[in-house]
């Protein structure tokens, strides 16, 4: 018989898990890329490996300690940031999408490739680089919690890290949307060529937003990193369309949509994963073997979202008005 | 009617405002912008090729010509958007040759564009403020503390809801502009750019698209725009809203200047004529373009009626 009690314990723990925050820091930064700003990143997987191998090789490589790890992959996706919008911001929207792809994925194979083994671990990843991190653990030894959430000290560090981190980013957000800033933001999305003739400089803007957003991205690629090891195959495609799911899902143009999103995305795949593979073990799906069960989750959420956005395509935070308007 | 308006109900209308006889590339008394050698080739064929033009200052000046007369490319060139192939530009006796558009709108000269771009998922008082030059609140770096910006996004506030009551969209300001008919749109943005406090302001077709109830308050407010001390350049179609309100009157024909002079001399001007029906057009060639031949009729018909006061 299929243990509920223990499938809805483990879709509640990712409500709080690590990844769920770092898919929720990654899809904020693309809200403000795609949602406020309206520019077509598709290489968010980039920004998420670079901090992931920025921090990661910053510390076992350089021996950078924690705050200059987290510098190093921050400075690692500007560059990058300005090496996508530089030739590419001037142009029209879908040569961004076409060249953050690409980069994304050129990225990814420089992590993977033997060349470059001693520092990118090719395709067995980096470990190690943890012990910094774990000594700023202000928490004492123990277990806590209460419910399905009990973890030890290091993994409610990073909880309460990866979370602290997903509140200021949206705090930042919230602020800078808010602004004037945020309004000459929301303008380029609508219409740039208005905007410049009101004399706002659409270029800069532009590449400001897609620097913060990246920043949102590598941050997260080091939340991604902390619960487990930082391995090349994890970057791939597939990974930035997860976090546009997330982030149509909660709301494109909203601070807290791509947060609530990324909880329910996470929690819907953690109790399909279960339900899943336990209905085989029962022998409620006959004609499925358990490996083909542990695709299945992916389609289940697919057509979860895909129901989502049929009939609320504004997402579930966003603002119903704004879908009469859609050309 | 406005308040600009002369005994017998027609605007005052500038004049004195070039020296020597009207012809293309005449010299202004006081020209706001001055063009020289501007070509603009798109592969081989040359979209705007003009020798000299002068824009007079204070004066509403319309520039019309046939379809493809490269209005429009002239626009984007003067206003940044586009580049020309060769020539020089200055704008209130600086050089904006090469600058980008953006610059050119901190300068003073702002410009609305033929296809109306409403920021539509912008509310309208939104639309408005983005309007106001030099917000410090545009910065990143301040973006975030609102202590250094909320004063000034008070003031830009008033004026803005100040603007709006005169173009009559107050009552709109929380709505979005996707939500505004295709007059009301046109009057925001033309209120829009009147937040950048231009100099020159240069609307391209202000009147397409707008229903006849509202062609009354738009001419009226371009008026007002001359009455508070700006300048005005339009592309227009509709000859009767040219000789109603233009002071001045550039034709264009195949990329060049073809006539220049006030609106009634230049309507009578043979290169005219030619530039909109052809210099054959007394042949017999078959059916003529029936709506220009109707526009020419109705300036006809104007001027006989304007010539009886």
């Amino acid at each position: 018989m299929i243990d509920w009690l223990l499938l809805f314990s483990n879709a509640a723990q990712e409500i709080i898990s690590p990844t769920t925050a770092a898919y929720a820091l990654a899809a904020l930064g693309l809200a403000i890329h795609f949602g406020f700003t309206g520019l077509l990143n598709f290489g968010q997987a980039g920004f998420m490996a670079l901090g992931a191998y920025g921090y990661a090789i910053a510390t076992l490589t350089f021996g950078f300690p924690v705050w200059g790890a987290i510098l190093f992959g921050i400075g690692a996706s500007i560059v990058f940031a300005l090496i996508l919008g530089v030739p590419t911001l001037r142009l029209r929207a879908d040569y961004l999408a076409i060249v953050t792809i690409a980069a994304a994925e050129i990225l990814r194979l420089l992590f993977t490739t033997n060349t470059f083994e001693p520092v990118t671990g090719s395709a067995n990843g980096l470990q190690g680089y943890k012990g910094g991190f774990e000594e700023l653990n202000p928490i004492p030894e123990g277990t806590y919690g209460f419910g399905p959430w009990v973890y030890n000290e290091y993994d409610w560090w990073v909880r309460i890290f990866g979370w602290g981190l997903v509140a200021l980013a949206a705090l930042i957000t919230w602020r800078l949307m808010s602004s004037p800033w945020g309004r000459v933001i929301k303008g380029i999305r609508e219409d740039e060529d208005a905007v410049r003739a009101l004399g706002k400089n659409v270029y800069f803007y532009k590449m400001q937003s897609l620097i913060i957003g990246g920043v949102f991205g590598s941050l997260a690629g080091m939340i991604f990193i902390l619960p487990r090891a930082v391995v090349p195959s994890n970057y791939q495609t597939s990974l930035t369309f997860f976090i546009y799911a997330i982030l149509l899902l909660g709301g494109a143009a909203t601070v807290l949509g791509p947060i609530l999103g990324s909880v329910i995305f996470w929690v819907l795949l953690s109790f399909f994963s279960g339900f899943i593979a336990r209905a085989v073990e029962a022998g409620w799906l006959p004609f499925m073997s358990s490996v083909q069960a542990g695709q299945l989750r992916f389609i289940l959420v697919g057509i979860a979202i895909m129901v989502i956005v049929i009939y609320r395509p504004q997402g579930i935070l966003g603002n119903k008005k704004e879908l009469a308007f859609v050309k | 009617m406005s308040s600009s308006a002369g005994a017998n109900g027609a605007p005052v209308k500038s004049t004195g405002l070039h020296v020597g006889e009207p012809a293309p590339g005449v010299k202004k008394v006081d020209p706001i912008i001055v063009a020289d050698g501007i070509k603009r080739q798109f592969g081989g064929l040359t979209a705007v090729d003009v020798e000299h033009l002068e824009i007079p200052r204070g004066a509403i000046t319309a520039l019309i010509g046939p379809n493809g007369a490269g209005k429009t490319t002239l626009f984007n060139l003067l206003t940044g958007f586009d580049k020309p192939n060769e020539g020089t530009w200055t704008f209130d006796g600086q050089s904006i040759s090469g600058v980008p558009a953006f610059r050119v709108a901190r300068k003073g000269q702002v410009r609305t564009f033929q296809l109306t771009k409403a920021l539509g998922l912008l509310t309208v008082l939104d639309n408005m403020k983005l309007g106001a030059k030099g917000q410090s609140g545009e910065s990143l770096a301040r973006a975030l503390f609102p202590w250094f910006w909320r004063k000034e996004e008070e003031a830009i506030e008033e004026r803005a809801l100040d603007l709006l009551a005169r173009f009559k969209l107050d009552g709109k300001k929380d709505d979005y502009a996707a939500s505004l008919s295709g007059g009301q749109r046109k009057l925001l943005e033309m209120a829009r750019a009147l937040m950048s406090e231009p100099t020159l302001v240069m609307l391209d077709e202000p009147m397409a698209g707008v229903n006849p109830a509202l062609t009354q308050s738009l001419l009226d407010h371009i008026l007002n725009l001359k009455k508070e001390g700006m300048t005005v350049l339009f592309v227009e179609h509709d000859m009767h809203m040219v000789r109603h309100i233009a002071d001045w009157v550039v034709v264009m024909a195949e990329g060049r200047v073809v006539a220049e002079g006030d609106p009634h001399e230049v309507m009578a001007n043979p290169a005219v004529i030619d530039a909109y029906l052809g210099s054959h057009h007394d042949q017999d060639l078959g059916e003529p373009d029936t709506d220009v031949v109707t526009a020419i009729k109705e300036l006809a018909h104007d001027d006989a009626d304007e010539s009886k006061h």
